[in-house]
């Protein structure tokens, strides 16, 4: 059994077909990759899993658990996270305060408990702020921890998103185009740190990429969308040499 | 499995009291405790107006600064208090300590009614919706005969403690600043928290907040419930202290003056809402001498802090 098994996912907006019966699985502990030109409809396919969007036919399920059309916040307590294609930080908070949103579906106190400071919310509270901490630390920028998350650079920025999908402690997580608007060096970091998310904490990944060297680099499995319609489906070396997908994809972004 | 990243460096913690917060709130704290010794009535008057103002303030800030939403008929949930509170008092002969709960109550009643529905939608709606409510809950008092009608509600108790009847002015200004206290030790309580967070977090992006697995229409909702359930509380207090209350003290331009407080201080922290708080109140009585110049004053006045202190006179700095 899959941890994610979507079949014929449809979605349109309007008369405009976005997505074509999708089917496809992304197997536990696995790094997969979701490559197509632009408007092949990756994001919507996201948006879809995460429950941002409602699909018009089809299923979604996560660990044997049908998510479809479920709000996104209950998604994400079921253990699947997100990052966002244009970054979607609480710009004016604190970069602690940000990973520590993650937390808010792990935990549970709520305002009276709050008001009575009572002892088991102050542990909570202690339990969320070091659960925050180390997720900073986990992507590396946990010295930024008191700073405006506004204020940080391009790279940190996208590093805090991941830190703060990861603090919700999911069991899939998703990369809308992570490694957009970074420079080589930092491609590098990232590489090492998406190895590290399946590898020390056991986190199923997904992601949406232009950067093909990266993707054939991290991914067991790609699969590829065109115009909404998934076109191959396979390990690096099988997609690369689909006359389908160089068509499609590789022959006119090469 | 990640057990090696536990041996982190802890956490810093971040600079929870601030000195420039900590030393003028002290500073203003001592000087409120003594005032009704050195003040006159009319001096002691005013003051106590400004604690009213500062609880509903405070209350409405947990809406409008906190939660991001937009209440423009705070005054309703001011009045369901005042009137729960009145009539228990005055018709049924309750125990004014006694109404208090009734009262929360109530709010919370009147916040679900209004807030389950309309908090689904995008936030603009509430903005009208809430407008609309504070308009029918003035009309209901105005035309029920239990409300008293136009002409209000007379012969409100005053409240007892100990064997202590609050009788004069000094008596009710310490009992707002005792609410007053209360109100921001409980804001500032919940600002720190987990669901104080979670406001913040619908606050500056809704898609983001849900993403991460925030519910944002409770989310929204609790905001909503506690703002109403403070003003609640502020209009029992206050219509134990006029004795007699009428519909034309909860009108749109009771709503916007709270809403003005919050908005002229610095909405989001409570320094900057105090502040405004107090400058409402304080604002008609100083302007005083300007005579039938007055409203143009005020307006000439307000117009020059939003010029010159767009995000208000003490701004909600996060970080
Ligand atoms: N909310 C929406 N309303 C209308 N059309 C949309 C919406 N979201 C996406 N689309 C359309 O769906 C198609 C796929 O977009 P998207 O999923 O963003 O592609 P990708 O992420 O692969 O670049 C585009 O034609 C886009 O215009
Ligand atoms: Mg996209």
């Amino acid at each position: 059994m899959a941890l994610l098994e979507v079949r014929d996912l449809r979605l349109s907006f309007g008369g405009l077909k976005v997505l074509h019966d999708i089917s496809f699985s992304v197997e536990k502990g696995a790094i997969n990759s979701l490559i197509g030109p632009n408007g092949a409809g990756k994001t919507s396919l996201f948006n879809c899993l995460t429950g941002f969007y409602k699909p018009k036919g089809g299923s979604i399920s996560l660990g044997g658990r049908p998510i479809t059309g479920l709000p996104p916040h209950r998604i994400t307590a079921l253990g699947l996270a997100r990052t966002f294609q244009n970054i979607r930080l609480f710009k004016e908070m604190t970069v602690l305060e940000n990973a520590m949103s993650g937390q808010h579906c792990r935990s549970r106190h709520g305002i009276m408990s709050a008001i009575l400071h009572l002892p088991a919310q102050r542990r909570e509270e202690e339990t969320i702020r070091t659960a925050g901490m180390r997720w900073l630390d986990f992507v590396g920028i946990e010295q930024h921890a008191h700073r405006r998350a506004g204020g940080l650079s391009y790279g940190d920025q996208r590093r805090l998103e991941l830190a703060r999908a990861l603090a919700s402690a999911p069991e899939l997580i998703l990369l809308d185009e992570p490694a957009a608007g970074l420079n080589e060096r930092e491609k590098l970091d990232l590489v090492d740190l998406i190895r590290r998310i399946r590898d020390e904490t056991g986190v199923t990944v997904l992601l949406i990429e232009h950067d093909m060297g990266l993707v054939m680099q991290v991914s067991e499995k790609i699969v590829v969308f065109d115009y909404g319609q998934k076109i191959a489906d396979g390990p690096p070396e099988a997609v690369r040499a689909d006359p389908r997908v160089i068509e499609a994809y590789l022959g006119t972004e090469e | 499995m990640i057990d090696e990243v536990r041996t982190m460096p802890t956490a810093v913690q971040p600079q929870l009291m601030r000195w420039s917060v900590v030393l003028p709130g002290l500073a203003a704290l001592a000087v409120a405790l003594v005032l009704p010794q050195f003040a006159n009535a009319y001096v002691t008057e005013v003051a106590t107006t400004a604690l009213l103002y500062v609880v509903l303030c405070l209350g409405l800030n947990i809406v409008v600064g906190y939660a991001g939403l937009l209440d423009l008929g705070y005054a309703a949930f001011f009045a369901v208090g005042a009137y729960t509170s009145g009539i228990l008092t005055a018709e049924f002969g309750f125990n004014f300590w006694l109404t208090i709960p009734v009262a929360m109550v109530a709010a919370c009643v009147a916040g679900i009614i209004i807030g389950a529905p309309t908090l689904r939608l995008r936030s603009d709606y509430l903005a009208i919706v809430t407008l609309g409510f504070g308009e029918i809950v003035r009309i209901i008092a105005r035309n029920l005969d239990i409300t008293g009608g136009a002409s209000g509600l007379i012969g409100i108790e005053r409240p007892e403690i100990f064997g202590f009847k609050l009788m004069q002015v000094q008596h009710f200004y310490y009992a707002f600043l005792v609410l007053a206290l209360l109100t921001a030790f409980v804001c500032l309580s919940v600002e720190r928290s987990r669901m104080g967070r979670a406001w913040f977090y619908v606050r500056y992006d809704e898609d983001a907040a849900a993403g991460i697995g925030i519910n944002r229409v409770t989310a929204k909702l609790q905001a909503y419930m506690m703002g109403a359930v403070i003003a609640s509380v502020a209009g029992c207090l206050y219509a134990a202290k006029m004795t007699a209350i009428s519909p034309e003290s909860f009108t749109f331009n009771q709503s916007l003056l709270i809403l003005l407080g919050v908005v002229l201080g610095g909405m989001g922290r409570i320094p900057g809402v105090v502040l405004g708080a107090v400058l409402v109140a304080l604002l008609p009585e100083v302007l005083r001498g300007a005579g039938t110049y007055r409203p143009l004053v005020t307006a000439v006045a307000l117009l020059a802090i939003m010029l010159f202190r767009p995000n208000g006179l003490w701004p909600d700095k996060r970080v």
